[in-house]
């Protein structure tokens, strides 16, 4: 097990960098691990990262790429539901990048 | 003696074992098991005729689990965990029916 | 597109009490990305896995069961539910969280036969 430190308190990780206890989230635990990711936030990031947090309080999984886009798309007008606008604020995968932020654990269903 | 069933009665022998071997006494239906004490499932008919020779008692968060806390059958007693260690300890014997 | 097979997930057993339900429903939404034609059959036990209202905190186990609700999203929408295991568990369609086709076991037994690749848990 691993952990990083947010505002002097300890947050445990696996050993990818994932938040153990989704339930110890917060938008700075987020803003640090966007920051571990090289991520600089913007409201865009932040839409994409509510949506996840939403998704999975809905279901209990975090959505497969091709189904986050498709459901952004649905939520969040379609432009934005391309694996092209996605990928620009995620460069290294939504699904990964975007999942870890939210503080959820690796989605399921994604290869 | 206090049974300690963890099979869902429709898929398992354990529980039709149990009543038709036991002499008396009491049932615990744990995890699977507690289907066993829910209204409309094909085993009711046979738990509710075993009651007059077994006390049957339901562990409680495993039937809540399993979505069906509303539809426990009439003379089944639900217990908590609590209560699972208070049937142990006040029977002398205890067999789990695995 | 010829390269469509169908493929059905039979679930035969009940949720917790073993670990079957849990690895069917991540293995469906894991092959849910190779674009096949996907049937869900939910028989014997396996009914008990769509039960509404599953409270699982007292056990302390996830309640996989909202992820049934999010197999749309998925494309996988072929659900189906055997008549006579249903009824056997006192159960009704309206019992389900999502919305399923109910078989006889002839029906059933039909549509197994045309599958090219059949699962079981």
């Amino acid at each position: 097990m691993s952990s990083i430190e947010v505002g002097g308190k300890s947050y445990e990780t696996d050993e990818e960098g994932y938040l153990v206890d989704l339930a110890e989230w917060t938008p700075e635990v987020g803003s640090y691990l966007a920051q571990t990711e090289g991520i600089e936030m913007t409201e865009q990031h932040w839409e994409v990262i509510n949506f996840l947090r939403e998704y999975f309080e809905e279901y209990q999984i975090a959505p497969a790429v091709r189904v986050l886009t498709k459901a952004i798309g649905k939520k969040l007008g379609a432009d934005k539901g391309t694996s092209e606008y996605l990928y620009g604020l995620f460069p290294y995968g939504p699904g990964k990048q975007a999942c870890k932020i939210a503080g959820l654990p690796k989605p399921t269903g994604c290869i | 003696m206090l049974h300690i069933i963890n099979r869902s009665p429709l898929s398992d022998t354990a529980l039709e074992s149990c009543l038709n071997t036991a002499t008396g006494g009491d049932v615990l239906l744990i995890e699977d098991a507690v289907y066993a004490a829910t209204t409309g499932n094909a085993y009711e008919g046979k738990l509710r005729a075993a009651m007059g020779k077994f006390k049957i008692s339901v562990l409680r968060p495993d039937l809540e689990a399993r979505g069906l806390a509303d539809k426990l059958i009439e003379g089944a007693a639900f217990v908590d965990y609590a209560g699972f260690v208070e049937l142990v300890a006040a029977n002398k014997t205890c067999q789990s029916w695995l | 597109m010829s390269d469509i097979k169908k493929f059905m997930f039979v679930n035969r057993k009940a949720p917790y009490g073993t670990i079957y339900a849990l690895e069917s429903l991540e293995v469906v939404l894991i092959t849910a990305a190779f674009d096949q034609d996907v049937s869900l059959v939910f028989t014997d036990d396996g009914v008990y896995q769509l039960k509404k209202g599953q409270q699982t905190k007292g056990i302390e186990t996830k309640n996989f069961s909202p992820a049934y609700r999010a197999l749309e999203d998925y494309d996988v929408e072929k659900l189906y539910v055997d008549q006579e295991s249903m009824q056997a568990r006192g159960l009704a369609v309206e019992d389900f969280l999502v919305n399923v086709t109910v078989l006889s076991r002839a029906e059933m037994g039909a549509l197994m036969d045309e599958q090219d690749v059949i699962l079981s848990f």
